[in-house]
């Protein structure tokens, strides 16, 4: 076996041991079949309501807490074993850096998408039985992108992670970067973009410019790839205003959210091949 | 023949600071090397090189005929075997489950892990948790670590820091079975009295460069270090005139805080002055100490005041 899936394998049965991938998966089941029960509370009912709308609460929640997973679970691959003096060790071993890295981000990765497909699709299924008029093809279909954007989501922000985990000297000061770039990503990019809009007043050089500023973000990109399938759905009426005159293709989005997982990960690879130990 | 380690005018800096420069040496095959210093003398760096875990700045390093910086390192690696100073494994894991890992990535097999645990003797603590070991237990488990695919190379840093004299002594126990088999060990301590039993040779360095090197024999003749007779008085006896007739022979001597004797005497008149002592009436006792390494070693001058004075 390669020393990759060796790493692999052992960070995502630490994922499991720490209880992280279960927590997680129990927190998307009950958070996704709650908004599906009570999502129309407001319109006067509860009870199982449209499925579309479901899964576009879904992405709205996702957006905020797959981030926030990816960054928690990854953000001391690497500082932390240098916390353990463990670091030397494994470098002192037959493998490479390159492989290191590539181990954990692998087994990260797995255990988040692993989370994500048995929480929600717990959830789906569970939904599905109770609800026969939402057993059509495209429904299954849009669950399959929400679950693969949602996947490499995680990815994007476990490969952000370990370039935090690469740059940093402890695990303190990398816990707190993570929740830094959390709250930039999740927060304060939307609020910036938000300004701008409120600031150009929608003139010309901003109504081209800002569709693609979305790509800056790749919870944005995620939001997209899911909510232009879906159409507006609870609490994403503002997100889609704002984007609304701007046609997307999925496979575009699709590419970008692959950027958002390459471009970090090779960076972090070639800071690490350049850290001093 | 080639040897195992190979370092000749090795540098290294850390943003312009030299952590060690222009150090040659050599670890030849089957051979225990004690490589020697106080915290900061660089002997974790040059560790750190011999392991290729960073590059040089100036000079070279071969270990076993290789550079052990670059492509072909990874398969060099197999062949070394590292305890790292002070480690503490993974916590949330068994003891099993660590050295299964770490066999896993050495390419070694769960046969040789599990016969590991029981030589360095935690055999019976393999299903607990590392994070409820002792000090002792994890540096066993390091060794045992280290020996992992039968390196031909083993690289100990500080292995008893921390240990007490018990598990001090079946580590060094364990790496004089290593010498037995041909391995060759370099092992950096800075408690030189109880490394000087176990090495066949020494490594001295102060401050990046290499101070001394060679069997702690020729270091101890190369120094023309004196050796020491403590003797001790009858109760009756008079210091005064003990000292006075010390003096008529020029023997430079101190007395300690609890009234013994320290006489230093150079190679040649030891037994002249044995034989004195001897058939003197007023001496109740006579201890001689050899030049230990850790006197040959503040003789030296390893532990300068730009150090700190730490204890040896």
């Amino acid at each position: 076996m390669s020393s990759i899936l060796i790493i692999a394998r052992k960070e995502f049965r630490d994922d499991f041991r720490n209880r992280w991938t279960i927590a997680v998966a129990l927190l998307f089941a009950v958070l996704a079949l709650s908004i599906a029960y009570f999502g129309g509370a407001a319109a006067g009912k509860i009870g199982f309501t449209s499925f579309d709308a479901t899964l576009a609460s879904l992405t709205t929640l996702a957006a905020f807490v797959i981030p926030l997973i990816g960054l928690l679970i990854a953000y001391d691959m690497v500082v932390g074993e240098q916390d353990n003096g463990t670091l030397l060790l494994v470098l002192s071993y037959p493998i490479s850096r390159v492989e290191l890295v590539a181990g954990k981000f692998v087994g990260h990765c797995c255990a988040l998408a692993t989370a994500t497909l048995v929480g929600f699709g717990v959830a789906v299924v569970i939904i599905q039985i109770m609800q026969p008029e939402a057993r059509t093809s495209g429904a299954w279909l849009n669950m399959g992108n929400f679950v693969l954007s949602a996947s490499m989501l995680g990815a994007s922000f476990v490969a952000l992670a370990s370039v935090i985990s690469v740059i940093t000297h402890d695990k303190a000061r990398a816990a707190g970067l993570a929740l830094v770039t959390w709250l930039g990503t999740v927060i304060i990019f939307d609020l910036c973009l938000l300004a701008i809009l409120v600031f150009s007043g929608g003139n010309e050089w901003e109504q081209s410019l800002f569709p693609h500023l979305l790509y800056l973000n790749p919870i944005d990109v995620f939001r997209l790839i899911n909510l232009t399938t879906l159409g507006s759905g609870s609490g994403n009426e503002l997100f889609m205003g704002m984007t609304a005159t701007h046609v997307y293709r999925p496979w575009v989005l699709y590419l970008v959210m692959l950027l958002w997982i390459v471009i970090p990960f090779e960076l972090a690879q070639f800071l690490f091949r350049r850290k001093e130990v | 023949m080639i040897n195992a380690i190979d370092i000749s005018a090795l540098g290294k800096q850390y943003k312009g600071v030299a952590a060690l420069a222009g150090v040659s040496a050599t670890v030849p095959m089957g051979k225990v090397v004690g490589l020697l210093g106080h915290n900061g003398a660089g002997k974790s760096t040059l560790i750190k090189l011999i392991l290729g875990l960073i590059a040089p700045t100036s000079g070279h390093v071969e270990v076993l005929g290789q550079s052990p910086w670059g492509s072909n390192a990874v398969s060099l690696r197999r062949r070394i075997g590292y305890l790292p100073e002070s480690v503490a494994f993974y916590g949330n894991l068994t003891g099993n489950e660590v050295i299964n890992y770490l066999a896993s990535l050495k390419r070694a097999s769960r046969e040789q892990a599990s016969k590991l645990l029981e030589r360095v003797g935690i055999a019976y603590a393999r299903d607990r948790r590392v994070s409820t070991y002792s000090k002792g237990m994890r540096q066993r488990l390091g060794l045992a670590q280290a020996l992992l695919a039968t390196p031909e190379l083993v690289v100990l840093d500080e292995p008893t820091g921390g240990l007490d004299p018990q598990a001090t002594r079946e580590l060094y126990d364990i790496v004089g079975e290593l010498r037995a088999e041909g391995h060759s060990v370099l092992v950096s301590s800075h408690v030189l009295a109880e490394l000087e039993p176990h090495i066949d040779s020494a490594l001295i360095l102060r401050q990046g460069q290499l101070l001394a090197a060679g069997s702690v024999g020729d270091l101890r003749r190369q120094s023309g270090l004196p050796d020491i007779v403590v003797v001790q008085l009858k109760d009756a006896a008079d210091p005064v005139a003990f000292a006075r007739g010390l003096d008529t022979f020029a023997l430079t001597h101190d007395v300690r805080f609890d009234g013994l004797f320290e006489i230093q005497i150079a190679e040649g008149g030891k037994l002249a002055l044995l034989q004195r002592l001897v058939t003197d009436p007023a001496v109740e006792d006579i201890v001689v100490k050899e030049a230990s390494l850790a006197r040959l070693y503040d003789y030296l001058g390893a532990g300068t005041k730009q150090q700190g004075k730490q204890k040896p």
